[in-house]
């Protein structure tokens, strides 16, 4: 399985994703420049966290118009998987990929530490492996974390199990806990939280993992039937 | 040379205006006789920033000569953007510690973020990817509007710029005291991590070799930010600072990664940050490193705003620039690097052979002087010292036991002391795990990240206990250093090296200097027992606010090698059952204590008294025992004392403990005696620990139960506190003191 | 034509804004017991080169396609002629 893990200007989590993939999944990885426009030849595509563009105008506003959006779009469509974790999350909500949108913290600063997660929707190509309403710890490290959307959207996002994680108490403001949402295909998923910093026990957590297994299970099922 | 609203060379003398900048009579004297006639306005200028004590450490130079700076292992002593030692495999870390004190005083989110964007760049401008940051801060006590709105912004402003370009905030530490409410000490350290193949030396050699300008553009920012950082603080300073300097994380880091790709380039012959007096310092000190001279067109410089003058352009301090010397006829291939990185690279000007700085614009030459004579010859001065009344009425002192009614209420109190309560509410606003390396997290008694594709790790730490140096310098001195060892001996590294901040008062006032001089005496000493040579560092003075000085604060920042992943250590206790030991014996020291502090509200008689021989061979002990696998958890024992310590090493674990104290009560429980640890052994590794660590005595064990309790040797109930009396202490105490501002 | 356009990005009401939120409390505590409400929103002052039709036309598409989140926050514009310089 080939993973492109996507590299805008202000990144800073890519190499965690990159090694996260190369070393405890021992898949195959790349890094992708934003200024491609294809994602083509990659099997899942993967968006870090970090602070595009020094997050100056919106947080993840100026990523999601570039060159790779295109690209990002296309793999949506194909329903490749497509994660973006903390400000990929962020360029899923501005590219239109996943509906509502991120505001600042309540508490208004930034926050790091490790969270309890609750797995809402096991039937996800990312969730596949863990239990329905597991409980995990993932760590969380952003500012603008306090997801929001309308009522509307809201219903919505329950009626189709869209809700993929929430998180054990309120860190941040976020509606109904919300840490993590999927479109309603289910092949992208934006979470806050950073699974990529939780697959290594001596760093103090491997839960985390096993939503890069599950997307690997799910290729090689998907891969077994086609050839 | 002179531009028309500009004054004169012969007003500049005549009305004294050097003065102004920050130049002596006796200093403009020599300017004079250096270039042989007046310096005009822009020459004025570069030799007041260039001569100040920021840059030039002309008053402190004479006491740093006495620091140790070679070692096994060294590889760049001071002089460099920062200091590099070897840690093997043809590896090297790369760490330096900074101040950015009086603009974090006037502008604390800007001040404390440009800072950290500061010591990032004299990291990778080595050659090293950084790969941690820690901050030493000072701030007055909490609870009056002011105060917190420093430290909450200073705490902002370090999350702001390290988050954003990505480089994890692993420790440091944070102290409240009265004396630091008007001149707050921001001090911020970065470690890198290089392959000896790719250290660079801001050097510009090679004659008709371009001087490649990178980065932000130049703008009014922070004109003779270094001489006001030489100065002190007064009602004044607000309206007299310098345009704020503003700083820009993502432009950094896209400037760290396009100079560590430039880095492996071999058309690349030298680079330096502009930090401090900006385009003036990067191009005098390239010069005169190498022995060159360096020519600019300074119409090339890109500028932020229209019509500046050359005397601006040169004292900027616009943050995001890098200053770059390559070889000829490849400045395309590495101006072709920055582009694509998105930044603006250009050719400003050549290194010559006439060991000058020659500055153009608008056609004619308007600065020419000799670059040694900046970077190399200012005036050394050596003050006069006094020692203070106050030192020696404090050594005659008896310093008495604190009284003490309620063993329980005094260790919560202990507990809920800003300085030793929880710092959560700090660090959970940084950035502690991106790139994933960081295995023992803020909290601990040093921070620890692993070296990828190594079985290594790093340990590193800030410590500085400025109460004890101001009762005693030379003796705080030393125990600065070995507390910083100590925590790194904790965490399973052996201590490889220093970097030091010297923050105190004003220099001409001879008490002060007597300060510097007498902990200077201390530090160095320390370092030479302990093997932990200084490879560079910073010095910041006149931190004083209307007449009243900070506490003398060498901050220390130490860096130390963990062999093997498995002898990674936390202060945290690892499982009931384990048995508790004391390494060192308690005094009655309790001048400067924390528990004198709460008693009686102030400082007095003679800190805790430290013997180096005694300290190194616990420290070799202690590291040995780890080594060997026998140790569970260790913690130093330091502010608060043998119950503070254990209730933090029961933090966070559902763990208790369970242990017995003879002797002096009070003395047993809080004194500050250095020198000593806290270590949980497995029942199974007893032997072998005391074997190795001889002076340990066992006082208890870790229990199931989520209390601790303490008994005298004849059973008698001493205190019984459930952990989360002592968590709750220990963790609301500063949110609490945040709450309550007015 | 020269125009200096200044737009403003503001949270829709049905938001909430945090830093709002702690200005007014600051406020308040300042004694300023008369402020309703505090809304915090930004101005991006754009100095554009064009005919002042196509000038509002254009910076309309920008707020849309860029300066604003339609999801999260309302936008309006000024468009001055710029003094020369």
């Amino acid at each position: 399985m080939k993973f492109a893990v996507v590299v805008f200007p202000g990144s800073n989590c890519d190499i965690d994703m990159y090694h996260a993939i190369k070393d405890e999944l021992g898949e195959d990885v790349d890094y992708v420049d934003y200024r491609e426009t294809s994602l083509e030849e990659y099997d899942a595509v993967l968006l870090p966290g970090g602070f595009s563009y020094g997050d100056y105008l919106r947080s993840g506003a100026i990523a999601a118009r570039l060159p790779i959006a295109a690209g990002i779009k296309e793999a949506a469509q194909q329903g490749k998987p497509v994660l973006g974790v903390c400000n990929g999350f962020q360029v899923l909500l501005e590219l239109g990929l996943l509906p509502g949108a991120m505001r600042r913290n309540r508490q208004l600063t930034f926050i790091c530490k490790p969270t309890t997660l609750i797995v809402k929707n096991n039937q996800t190509p990312f969730t596949s492996t863990y239990e329905s309403n597991q409980e995990v710890s993932i760590p969380v490290a952003h500012g603008e974390g306090n997801y929001f959307c309308d009522p509307a959207t809201l219903t919505e996002l329950k009626e189709n199990g869209q809700i993929a994680f929430t998180y054990a108490e309120d860190i941040n403001g976020s509606i109904e806990n919300i840490a993590g949402i999927t479109n309603k295909e289910g092949n992208v998923l934006g979470m806050m939280p950073h699974p990529e910093r939780a697959v290594d026990e001596l760093l103090g957590s491997k839960d985390g993992l096993n939503m890069f297994v599950s997307l690997l299970k799910q290729w090689r099922e998907s891969h077994a039937i086609t050839s | 040379m002179q531009l028309l609203h500009e004054p004169s060379p012969e007003q500049i003398k005549e009305k004294k205006l050097y003065a102004e900048m920050g130049l002596t009579d006796e200093e403009f004297n020599m300017v004079e006789e250096i270039l042989g006639r007046l310096p005009n306005f822009t020459e004025t200028g570069l030799f007041s920033v260039m001569w100040s004590e920021h840059c030039s450490y002309k008053n402190s130079k004479v006491l740093l000569k006495k620091f140790p700076t070679e070692g096994e292992g060294v590889l760049q002593g001071p002089g460099e953007g920062a200091g590099i030692i070897d840690i093997g495999d043809e590896q090297a870390v790369v760490f330096k510690i900074e101040s950015h004190n009086h603009p974090s005083a006037i502008e604390p989110y800007q001040g404390a973020a440009t800072g950290v964007g500061g010591i990032i760049r004299d990291v990778f401008s080595m050659g090293a990817r950084p790969v941690a940051l820690l901050n030493s801060l000072r701030f007055g006590e909490l609870g009056t509007p002011r105060v917190n709105y420093l430290f909450e912004q200073v705490v902002a402003g370090i999350a702001g710029y390290g988050n954003c370009i990505g480089i994890p905030t692993v420790g440091g530490e944070v102290q409240f005291d009265p004396c630091y409410a008007g001149n707050p000490l921001v001090n911020a350290m970065c470690v890198g991590l290089i392959d000896h193949k790719d250290i660079q030396k801001g050097q510009a050699k090679g004659v008709g070799n371009p001087v490649i300008y990178v980065g932000a553009s130049t703008g009014k920012d922070g004109i003779h930010g270094a001489t006001f950082a030489s100065e002190e603080l007064n009602e004044g300073s607000e309206s007299k600072r310098p345009a704020v300097q503003v700083g820009d994380p993502f432009m950094e880091k896209l400037l760290l990664e396009a100079c560590l790709e430039v880095v492996k380039n071999d058309a690349l012959v030298g680079i330096q940050d502009m930090g401090a007096a900006g385009l003036t310092s990067s191009s005098a000190e390239m010069a005169s490193k190498a022995g060159s001279g360096i020519e600019m067109n300074l119409d090339l410089i890109p500028q932020r705003e229209k019509g500046m003058t050359p005397y601006e352009m040169m004292l900027s301090e616009s943050q995001e620039r890098m200053l770059l010397v390559v070889k000829k006829g490849r400045e395309d291939e590495i101006i072709s690097i920055f582009e694509r990185h998105g930044l603006l690279a250009k050719v400003v000007g050549q290194v010559t052979d006439d060991r000058k700085l020659r500055l153009t614009h608008q056609g004619r030459v308007a600065a020419e002087v000799p670059v040694d004579a900046l970077a190399e010859e200012a005036p050394v001065y050596h003050k006069p010292s006094t020692e203070p009344a106050y030192y020696s009425a404090f050594q005659e002192q008896e310093t008495p036991v604190p009284a003490v009614t309620d063993m329980k209420e005094t260790l919560l109190a202990l507990l809920s002391q800003p300085t030793i309560a929880s710092k959560e509410w700090v660090y959970d606003q940084y950035d502690y795990m991106v790139r994933t390396n960081t295995v023992v997290s803020p909290g601990s008694d040093a921070a620890v990240l692993r070296i990828r594709e190594t079985n290594k790790a790093l340990a590193m730490t800030t410590d500085c206990n400025s109460r004890y140096i101001y009762l005693d310098p030379e003796m705080g001195g030393k125990i600065a250093v070995a507390e910083a060892a100590r925590n790194l001996i904790c965490s399973g590294a052996k201590p490889l090296g220093v970097t030091d901040c010297l923050n105190y008062g004003s220099p001409d006032r001879p008490e002060i200097f007597w300060q510097l001089e007498k902990s200077t005496d201390g530090l160095s000493e320390a370092c030479r027992a302990l093997e932990t040579p200084v490879i560079g560092g910073n010095v910041s003075l006149y931190n004083e606010r209307s007449g009243e000085a900070v506490y003398p604060t060498p901050v220390i920042g130490m860096v130390g090698l963990i062999e093997d992943l498995a002898h990674i250590t936390t202060q945290q206790f690892k499982q009931a059952g384990d048995l508790i030991y004391l390494v060192g014996e308690a005094r009655p020291d309790f001048g400067g204590s924390e528990l004198q502090k709460l008693t009686d509200g102030d400082i007095s008689g003679r800190p805790p008294q430290i013997d180096l021989s005694v300290e190194k061979e616990r420290q070799s002990a202690v590291y040995e025992a780890i080594k060997a696998g026998t140790v569970a958890s260790a913690h130093d024992l330091a502010e608060g004392g043998l119950l503070v310590a254990v209730a933090e090493s029961m933090m966070k674990t559902g763990l208790g403990a369970t242990m017995t104290i003879g002797g002096h009560l009070v003395t047993e429980s809080f004194s500050e005696t250095p020198s000593r640890y806290l270590i949980s052994v497995k029942e199974e590794n007893r032997e072998q620990f005391e074997q190795v660590v001889s002076d340990a005595a066992l006082i208890g064990r870790v229990t199931e139960e989520a209390r601790l309790h303490v008994t005298g040797k004849a059973g008698e109930a001493i205190l019984t506190a459930t952990s989360s009396e002592l968590e709750e202490a220990w963790r609301g105490a500063i949110p609490c003191l945040l709450k309550s501002k007015g | 034509m020269m125009y200096e356009v200044n737009v403003f990005v503001t949270l829709k009401e049905a938001v909430l804004d945090p830093q709002g939120s702690a200005v007014n409390h600051s406020l308040h505590q300042l004694g300023y017991q008369e402020v309703e409400d505090v809304r915090i929103g930004k101005v991006l002052t754009l100095t554009v080169n064009g005919e002042k039709e196509t000038v509002e036309a254009r910076v309309k598409e920008m707020c849309d396609k860029l300066l604003a989140n339609p999801v999260i926050e309302d936008y309006r514009f000024e468009i001055k002629e710029a003094l020369a310089q």
